[in-house]
């Protein structure tokens, strides 16, 4: 793996007068009640280690008091951790002056904020390019760069409203739009679209979606819902109470739970729509690669499967019941395998999301190919491992 | 002591030793307002020349040129003609009760002590809005500057600088400072958490965040401090002219000593009227320089 991007060592932050004063208490693994009761400081964050890639999305996932968003505003330091180490981009941002902070804010990072954070007295197209003024940009220079992010998130025609005049969708994809603005590397987004209704919120998650295919930011999403960390993650870190309970790419935390915390959260979660056939199906179990109907048949008898899957050296061909190979077999035997025997079934990807191949899985009494974008092969997908995956959410 | 006298009078101290004290202070104050007095006076000379100036320029201009001026200003603050036309009948009848004069060296003082109290006490509250301490350091000094009698702050400044102009100027200030103070320390400590929270993660710094942020969204609760200002400055029109403010207020004294009832009235509807202009022109003002705050989805 490449070095990352941000990487967090060791951070601790514990909330009241003398924090350092409880550091060795927290580190003797005392509870946070008990810590509370004792000294009446609040643990905050306990040994946070966490490493971003560059161009991920790294979603921190967490219900209220985990944490969540205490540990995003550390990674611009709008808050300052007890202890630990942050470095960023080869940066130790702990060791910035004042100054240097303030040139880090401007250039290596934007956040975008839960209630929005826009400021009220200016108008829409004042607060998207309100980064590049505080970097000294010309107004006709940062009004025309925020004129560009306002079309791209489609607010186009709102440039002279002020914000108490949008909804709050409109009001988040200018608070979007500012944070893309400074063309900063990195996106902090803290509950970005937690405030915002169902409808609005799934839409605003495609956008961001489209918008990270193109622009290849690394993101750090915080998020007290799971579906949504599920949609837009490439990892996804779980806390609790501070703590981080497990982290990994979205399959992994669905599919193996570290505690029972995180089975848990994840036993509602709407399986069928976050995870890809990709992460469930099985190894392709019987290859046909004879060319004949007659040896085909053969090598089918071996495995003692009544069906299987006819590879050549040009990739998956289709798949052969054992039945038609018994009818076409006494005058056909010598023949080449060929369309008459392979059976009417669609070949499904490796990256489709479960619930759209639902209907086709229960449909065959097969498991149904798994092929990729070049052809091969890569697995089959059963009735019985998609309803293994699916009904364990419901137990 | 073998009497029991303390049980029902409070012991008090010995009348002696009182006067000693007062005489000790009395005598110290006196002794430096003796050495430092002209001193002091030639710090505030710069103020009184133009305190001069300011008045000699509104009684040299023509009536009407100053009511145009005022109804023109009024209208700009507030696209009201209703207040224009208000001010046209109110500065006439003024002029024709003959207390134009008086009229103008009133407003002269009036608007240079808003001024200076608005120049002295914006930066004030925000020190006090940027520091705990500043505050818990401040607030007492504006209670004890709002609740003491002004007669009793009037005399260490009169022993100091004599009576005229610029002692009327400190006092009247002293009285109507503390509104803007704290208003401006409230309105930029209520100032939306959030959007100084962005600011900083912008990158913003110190200035730019209160430039930026903090002063223009603080800006209605600075202007209330800022017409409330006004008003107090205003009310202290008749006390200043105790210690030789001309204006509006000398008729008013003059007519408590000689009971004459009709002179004060008048004199007193004509710091009425000035009083509500001011206090529509800055009012209005202020909700036309928050057009943001006009809501409305879509609007």
């Amino acid at each position: 793996m490449p070095d990352p991007l941000i990487s967090i060592q060791g951070l601790y932050k514990v909330f009241g007068k003398a924090p350092k004063t409880v550091m060795a208490a927290v580190k003797e693994g005392k509870t946070k009640d008990e810590i509370l009761a004792d000294s009446g400081h609040t643990v905050g964050l306990k040994d946070i280690n966490l490493d971003i890639q560059k161009g991920e999305i790294y979603v921190i996932m967490g219900l209220s008091g985990s944490g969540k968003s205490t540990l995003i505003r550390h990674f611009n330091r709008l808050i300052d951790p007890t202890e630990g180490r942050l470095m960023v981009d080869g940066v130790d941002v702990m060791s910035l002056s004042p100054d240097e902070l303030e040139t880090f804010r401007r250039n290596k990072m934007s956040m975008v904020f839960q209630r929005f954070g826009l400021m009220p007295h200016r108008t829409v197209i004042e607060n998207v390019g309100y980064g590049l003024g505080i970097q000294g940009v010309e107004k006709n220079d940062r009004d025309a760069k925020a004129q560009e992010w306002l079309e791209t998130v489609g607010l186009k025609g709102y440039e002279n409203q002020y914000p108490s005049q949008l909804s709050g969708g409109q009001q988040q994809r200018v608070g979007l739009a500012r944070a893309l603005c400074t063309d900063a590397e990195i996106l902090l987004m803290d509950e970005a679209f937690s405030a915002l209704d169902p409808l609005i919120r799934s839409e605003m998650q495609d956008q961001l979606i489209e918008l990270q295919e193109k622009l290849h930011k690394t993101i750090i999403f915080i998020t007290h819902d799971l579906d949504e960390a599920l949609r837009l993650g490439d990892r996804i870190a779980i806390l609790k109470d501070g703590e981080l309970v497990q982290e990994g790419a979205p399959e992994e935390i669905l599919l193996a739970p570290a505690t029972d915390y995180v089975e848990a959260f994840v036993k509602d979660v709407n399986r069928a729509r976050a995870l890809t056939v990709e992460t469930v199906m099985k190894p392709a179990a019987y290859r046909i690669t004879a060319d004949t109907i007659g040896s085909a048949l053969e090598q089918m008898k071996k495995f003692k499967g009544d069906y299987g899957y006819y590879v050549n050296d040009d990739g998956y061909q289709g798949v052969i019941l054992q039945e038609s190979l018994e009818d076409a077999m006494p005058k056909d035997a010598n023949n080449a395998l060929c369309e008459k025997v392979y059976e009417d079934v669609e070949s499904i990807s490796p990256d489709s999301v479960l619930e759209t191949i639902i209907p086709e899985t229960l449909d065959t009494d097969y498991p149904l190919p798994v092929v990729n974008e070049e052809g091969d092969l890569q697995g089959q997908l059963s009735r019985s491992s998609l309803g293994e995956v699916l009904g364990a959410s419901n137990g | 002591m073998s009497d029991a006298s303390w049980l029902t009078d409070f012991p008090q101290m010995d009348r002696a030793d009182l006067l000693t004290i007062r005489k000790t202070l009395d005598g110290a104050y006196r002794e430096f307002s003796r050495s430092y007095g002209d001193l002091i006076e030639s710090v505030f000379d710069p103020l009184l020349v133009f305190l001069v100036w300011f008045e000699k320029f509104l009684l040299a201009s023509p009536w009407w040129a100053i009511i145009i001026a005022l109804s023109a200003l009024a209208f700009s603050a507030t696209r009201s003609w209703k207040l224009c036309i208000g001010v046209v009948i109110s500065f006439s009848l003024i002029g024709y009760f003959g207390m134009w004069d008086n009229t103008m060296r009133t407003m002269s003082i009036i608007l240079v002590c808003t001024f200076l109290s608005i120049a002295l006490g914006i930066p004030i509250g925000i020190a006090m809005a940027r520091s705990n301490r500043v505050q818990s350091f401040v607030t007492p000094i504006l209670d004890v500057m709002q609740t003491m009698p002004a007669f009793v702050y009037l005399i260490p400044v009169v022993m100091l600088l004599g009576i005229g102009k610029v002692p009327g100027v400190i006092a009247v200030i002293i009285y109507a400072i503390p509104p803007v103070i704290r208003l401006t320390n409230l309105g930029i400590r209520l100032v939306d958490e959030d959007v100084l929270e962005a600011a900083t993660a912008y990158g913003a710094n110190a200035s730019q965040r209160l430039w930026g942020v903090q002063l223009p969204l603080a800006m209605p609760t600075i202007m209330a401090g800022i017409n409330q200002t006004i008003m107090m400055a205003l009310a202290m029109v008749v006390i200043a002219s105790m210690i030789g403010v001309k204006g509006l207020g000398q008729p008013v004294l003059k007519s408590i000593t000689n009971q004459y009832f009709t002179l004060g009235l008048l004199n007193g509807l004509a710091i009425v009227a000035l009083a509500i202009i001011f206090d529509r022109v800055s009012q209005a003002y202020a909700v036309r320089s928050q057009r943001h705050l006009k809501g409305g989805h879509n609007a």
